[in-house]
């Protein structure tokens, strides 16, 4: 169970100029994952989720408000979002869904139905 | 990367094993990341902040993401501007963490503003995570047209 959030490094080190890596937490509860990535400034449009070969990309490209001014104190980074995890084979990728609150990326990540357990009755 | 799995920090049961936690998470972070998040690891957390300055106003632009509105405050005290709230976990007793990156809990951060402002005006927003606080001038540090007679 602890593949799910095996990430592929040499994915991001590629993409390092452009893209920082979001904070993520990952919840397991019952019947699958919930996985939670801070992207803020990203808007729903912006965000683009895809499954292959078994490895989850999450990338969120920014939409930073613009304000009129001088900036005279800075802390924030304007790079794109872009983390990619490698899913743990439990999970069922065809039912993963996304949302986006707030900047706050949340996955739901279902296991599949064969690894859920059962009781077996005993006839 | 193999996973390190670790307690999430209010099941830590003694100094050292917080202190284990913290390393561990620290350890995970992408290398990028781990630069302007070391500070938070033993202090809390403090978003990025960006301040700017216009003829009018003060704007301070902060990430706050996946917050409720009613969760953040803000508040302006002798020329230093104060924003705070708390980061809540969302989930039962029974969800076990696999890797806890976001901060949970209350944090607050503040910064002296470089000019004096109205307090009575200022205005705030909360979008995408970003929140946008506006702060007009005083009246007496905005720059005034003097006409020549």
């Amino acid at each position: 169970m602890n593949t799910l959030t095996r990430e592929n490094r040499d994915a991001d080190r590629a993409q390092v100029d452009q893209f920082i890596a979001p904070p993520a937490s990952v919840i397991e509860a019952g019947e699958g994952y919930t996985l939670e990535l801070e992207m803020p400034g990203v808007t729903k449009d912006g965000l683009d989720i895809s499954v292959e070969n078994n490895e989850l990309t999450v990338v969120g490209q920014r939409s930073l408000p613009t304000v009129q001014g001088t900036l005279i104190h800075h802390e924030s980074r304007p790079n794109n979002f872009r983390r990619t995890f490698e899913l743990d084979p439990s999970i069922d990728a065809d039912k993963i869904r996304a949302k986006i609150e707030q900047g706050l990326v949340t996955l739901t990540l279902p296991k599949a139905e064969h690894v859920k357990p059962r009781k077996i009755s005993v006839s | 990367m193999n996973l390190i799995r670790y307690q999430a920090p209010e099941l830590a049961s003694n100094r050292w094993s917080t202190l284990r936690g913290e390393l561990d998470s620290f350890f995970e972070l992408p290398f990028w990341s781990s630069f302007p998040r070391a500070g938070q690891l033993f202090t809390g957390w403090s978003p990025a902040l960006d301040l700017y300055q216009n003829a009018d106003n003060i704007i301070a632009v902060v990430e706050l993401p996946g917050m409720r509105k009613e969760d953040i405050e803000i508040s302006l005290h002798d020329g230093t501007l104060t924003i705070g709230g708390e980061q809540k976990r969302e989930g039962s007793g029974n969800d076990k963490a696999e890797r806890t990156e976001r901060y949970v809990g209350t944090f607050r951060r503040s910064i002296t503003l470089p000019t004096r402002v109205d307090a009575s005006k200022v205005n705030a927003a909360y979008r995408d995570g970003i929140l946008t606080v506006t702060l007009p001038k005083a009246e007496e540090v905005r720059p005034k047209q003097i006409q020549v007679s």
